[in-house]
């Protein structure tokens, strides 16, 4: 990216197109927290790329003020790869829903997050697929009645980001989709992550699955049933900040600190930037408390520095400078 | 070094077919590749066909584990490898019993007796020695101890194991034919001096024993006489011998230099398509970005989003790639970006017959997608032209905004022929639509009156921040639009451009005969077969049988009917149930067609075509 010639702000993101969402989705803070973000990103908005897939959050990068392309049903990380690899300058972002991303885009998926590309994918998870009016999803919980499970989902759901850290995802953020000032900052974090990093939002859907995450979300509870973890800190959480996470054996518990002689320095510290994913691992399939913010960064090399790195070795030992002395190379004669 | 003495007799060939057969570890691509060579810089024309088993490790000396390599050479043009063959060298029984149906009676056949051993002719299925048996007795049989005198040639050569020294038994066959066709060996000991030059005892083997075959057959009573094959008249120039894959991959490398854009190739390995990946991925130097990706949809996607970002982009595949690619094609289509697909086609439905040839995949290429989705489809002839249409397709792909499919088969690309160096200075300009900066009225689908050509507006260029997606679009704006008047205006706009293409293509042309009783129409890689057999009827005094040939499809050159108006009879042929002859009836529907197609998953041959021929004008 450039350096930044202009200051901008929210509205510079906004485009011009009458946004369609149904009221109260939870699409919209996503929306506008992006368009927050991105003027505290210090990058120019012609260098800003949105790259969606289909679905009710796909229809994303019509709302940006930027470039897009709304592609084809799970195949936005294969094309946003494509935009990456043409101009790395560019900051490129993929939007995606659970149905997007999980079933249909499942291989994209993975092989992405495997090569580490610079890329930020912004994963709507409602657990349900919205557009195509409410049929379950592979993040959709067993027993769940929708349009095409009426006497309940028989199907075991993925956890995203159990999913994507099992595929080496380097970066991986959750955080509720009610909770705008946090997203806003781990969008900023994911786009400072070089590589590709994930952000699961915990996205409620209010036609087809309102509510299913409130048992977390919810104002009133949130404290006491998040866990928004930080580099760096202790975790812990609850409204009075005395519970937290201590490991007990090969399993993570809850403890009170003040209990059963419990005391702060005996939590857990999260360490995001560890290589090893175990812990990273527990923490995301845990599920009390609901852990959000940056689970896992640990910096690796991206795709783009190893293909330089190859890149530039073979010019530095190659004969050929233009297509002709390949083309006029070995064996070649002449016909007189 | 070895050159042919004078005083032998020669009898004056103008073309010849020889085949090489033998086990996959026999090193017969090779053999095959290294005559072609040295025929070639002699200065005859040839074309050469490859023909690898299918598994990968075949059980030695089973039938299906055979692998040969066809040339043809001649003195005059050459434009097929050929269908029956003058000389088949064959290393062992499994070999010859797969091969011997085409090999002319009469002809000759070298055989290595080494290899004919009782287990030998059990895995081939012999119940007796054909050796021994009489039932060669219409051929003419060269019996070399070739094993044998391999190893007897190399007893002095130091720090070779066995494995090795019979492993260059395909070398002294090689210096065998030499011989017999007055080629000298001076062209395969220098590629023994350039690709082995850490081992000189491994260049010291392969010259002994290539030589040791020249004398041999030199000293040998059973060849009675060598052959003289003179060099062709080739238009003056540079000339390599290039594989149609290759051609296709060194086609992109120079279009993306004359247009000055980086090239990007999104693939997924896929037979036969999968050499220009591995070609194109060597040439990082040039700025090459080849991605290899998880499946055939991330490739044309990935691709789709590289040209979104103002790179050449293509995808390479085959027949069940391009049916996974179709939904995808259908984006690049609606947002009208610059894109290349090529398809080498192969016998199909479904995985079909994943090593022949077909032309199989052509209404898929047309009509392979949902929704009214026309792109421009060109096809290559010849594994050398494959390098014109490879250009050609990205220069229609750039200059008009619009997916190309780029359809070449197995045939093609796998053959090889003489290609006549052609330099990127001399190749025709490429322009593009590129915007680089903000004018009035600036709209993402502002469209080049002439070719309806939509301006290409590249993410990092400041004020033309736009989005375009799968759904319709305004036809001024690009935003999504549903309005019915707008979608038929669309549509219709799409056709339209690609029908304009028309005024960028050549027009069709006859060759033998411009008007007359019978006229053969062909497309894509069938080229060298039906122009050879034209010839050959022209040539028996049916001058009234002319010969057209299509490369580009949709849109069809503009004067198609025209040149058929003036025959009597019209014969499609084509390598499938008729499917050319579908679209011109589509396109002229009160034209009369006769057809003639082949679906073995084999090239035409020559006798049956020109069979054909005289019968429909008799
Ligand atoms: C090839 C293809 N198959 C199916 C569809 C239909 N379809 C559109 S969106 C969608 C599901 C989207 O669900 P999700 O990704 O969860 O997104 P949401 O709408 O919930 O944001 C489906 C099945 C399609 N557009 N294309
Ligand atoms: S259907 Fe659900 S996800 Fe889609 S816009 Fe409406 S509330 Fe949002």
């Amino acid at each position: 990216m450039e350096t930044i010639t202009k200051k901008y702000t929210f509205k510079d993101f906004a485009s011009d197109q009458e946004v369609r969402w149904c009221p109260g989705c939870d699409d919209y803070v996503i929306l506008r927290a992006m368009q927050k973000a991105l003027p505290e990103m210090g990058i120019n908005k012609e260098d800003v790329v949105f790259i969606s897939g289909i679905g009710c959050s796909s229809r994303f990068p019509y709302y940006m003020d930027s470039y897009g392309m709304h592609g084809i049903h799970g195949r936005a990380p294969a094309i946003a790869t494509g935009v990456k690899l043409a101009n790395p300058k560019l900051s490129v972002w993929v939007i995606t829903g659970d149905g997007d991303s999980m079933a249909i885009g499942g291989n994209h998926f993975i092989h992405v997050l495997r090569r580490n590309i610079d890329l930020n994918i912004i994963l709507f998870n409602n657990e349900i697929y919205g557009l195509t009016k409410g049929q379950f999803s592979p993040t959709s919980l067993v027993g769940q009645k929708t349009k095409s499970s009426p006497y309940g989902n028989t199907q075991p759901p993925f956890s995203p980001g159990e999913l994507a850290i099992g595929a080496q995802a380097r970066f991986f953020a959750r955080i509720g989709g009610n909770t705008p000032k946090e997203m806003t900052e781990l969008f900023i974090e994911g786009q400072k992550f070089k590589g590709t990093s994930l952000i699961e939002v915990l996205q409620n859907c209010v036609i087809f699955n309102d509510g299913c995450f409130t048992q977390f979300t919810d104002k009133k509870v949130r404290e006491d049933k998040q866990l928004y973890v930080e580099h760096g800190k202790p975790m812990i959480f609850g409204k009075d900040r005395d519970k937290g996470l201590v490991l007990n054996g090969l399993k993570l518990e809850v403890v009170t600190i003040g209990e059963k002689g419990i005391t702060q320095e005996d939590i857990l510290v999260h360490n995001a930037k560890e290589q090893d994913p175990t812990l990273h691992q527990m923490l995301v399939r845990l599920e009390y408390p609901m852990v959000t913010g940056v689970i896992r960064s640990y910096d690796d090399v991206t795709l783009e520095e190893r293909e330089d790195a190859v890149t530039a070795e073979v010019k530095r030992n190659s004969k050929f400078h233009k297509t002709d002395d390949l083309f006029f190379s070995g064996d070649i004669y002449q016909v007189f | 070094m070895v050159t042919t003495q004078s005083n032998k007799q020669h009898e004056i060939l103008e073309a010849v077919i020889i085949r090489f057969v033998g086990d996959s570890g026999d090193g017969m691509q090779l053999t095959g590749t290294q005559f072609s060579g040295t025929s070639a810089m002699f200065g005859n024309d040839i074309a050469t066909f490859p023909n690898y088993p299918s598994e990968i490790r075949a059980p030695q000396g089973s039938l299906y584990g055979v692998s040969g390599f066809q040339v043809h050479i001649g003195s005059v043009e050459i434009s097929t490898p050929g269908d029956e063959v003058d000389l088949l060298v064959a290393m062992n029984p499994a070999g010859l019993k797969t091969n011997l149906h085409a090999v002319k009676p009469g002809h000759t056949i070298i055989v290595d007796t080494d290899a004919f051993t009782k287990k030998n002719l059990e895995k081939a299925q012999y119940e007796s020695n054909p050796l021994e048996d009489n039932s060669l007795e219409n051929y003419r049989v060269i019996e070399v101890a070739m094993t044998s005198l391999t190893k007897e040639a190399l007893k002095n050569v130091a720090g070779l194991d066995n494995k090795s020294i019979t492993r260059t038994k395909n070398m002294f066959a090689l210096g065998m034919v030499y011989w017999m066709y007055d080629r000298s060996t001076d062209h395969t000991i220098d590629f023994f001096n350039k690709k082995f030059t850490s081992r000189p005892e491994i260049i010291e083997a392969n010259t002994k024993v290539l030589n040791a075959g020249f004398y041999f057959a030199e000293t040998l009573e059973l060849i009675p006489n060598s052959y003289t094959i003179a060099p062709a008249k080739m238009p003056a120039g540079t000339y390599r011998i290039i594989m149609g894959n290759t051609a296709t991959a060194w086609g992109f490398l120079a279009a993306a230099e004359k247009s000055g854009l980086e090239l990007f190739l999104g693939s997924y390995p896929i037979t036969p398509a999968t050499d220009i990946l591995h070609e194109l991925v060597k040439h990082k130097h040039f700025g090459v970005k080849a991605f290899q990706a998880e499946d055939e949809i991330a490739g044309i996607t990935s691709a789709i989003g590289a040209a979104f970002a103002g790179d050449l982009a293509i995808t390479t595949t085959s027949g069940p790639g391009l049916a996974l690619k179709g939904e995808a094609l259908g984006l690049a289509m609606m947002v009208e970006l610059p894109l290349v697909v090529v398809n080498v086609q192969r016998g199909g439905p479904s995985t079909g017959l994943p090593t022949k040839t077909e032309q199989s995949d052509l209404l898929q290429a047309m009509y392979g997608r949902n929704g009214e989705s026309p792109v421009i489809v060109i096809a290559a002839s010849t594994p050398s032209n494959c390098f014109n249409f490879a250009y050609q397709a990205a220069k229609l792909a750039l200059e008009h905004m619009t997916p190309v499919i780029l359809l070449t088969d197995g045939y093609i690309a796998n053959g090889s022929s003489p290609w006549k160096i052609q330099s990127v200075n001399d190749m025709p300009e490429i322009k593009n639509n590129i915007v680089s900066k903000y004018y009035d009225n600036w709209h993402p689908y502002n469209r080049n009156e002439e070719t309806l050509a939509r301006n290409w507006a590249i993410p990092g260029t400041p004020k033309l921040e736009h989005r375009i997606g799968g759904l319709e679009k305004d036809k001024v704006t690009g935003n999504v639009s549903y309005v019915p008047e707008n979608h038929e205006f669309m549509t219709k706009i799409r056709a339209e451009k690609i029908k304009r293409v028309q005024d960028y293509i050549p027009e069709i042309s006859t060759e033998f005969a411009e008007e007359g009783d019978l006229l053969v129409v062909g497309w894509g890689g069938t080229y060298g077969s039906l122009h050879s057999a034209v010839k050959q009827v022209n040539e028996e005094g049916f001058t009234n049988i002319g010969f057209t040939h299509f490369n580009y499809i949709n849109p069809l050159p503009k004067n198609t009917l025209e040149v058929f108006s003036k025959f009597k009879k019209i014969l499609v042929c084509e390598l499938n149930n008729g499917q050319f002859a579908k679209i011109l009836k589509i396109n002229f529907n009160k034209l009369e067609l006769l057809q003639f197609n082949k679906i073995q998953g084999l090239p035409f041959g020559n006798s049956e075509l020109t069979e054909k021929f005289k019968q429909l004008v008799k």
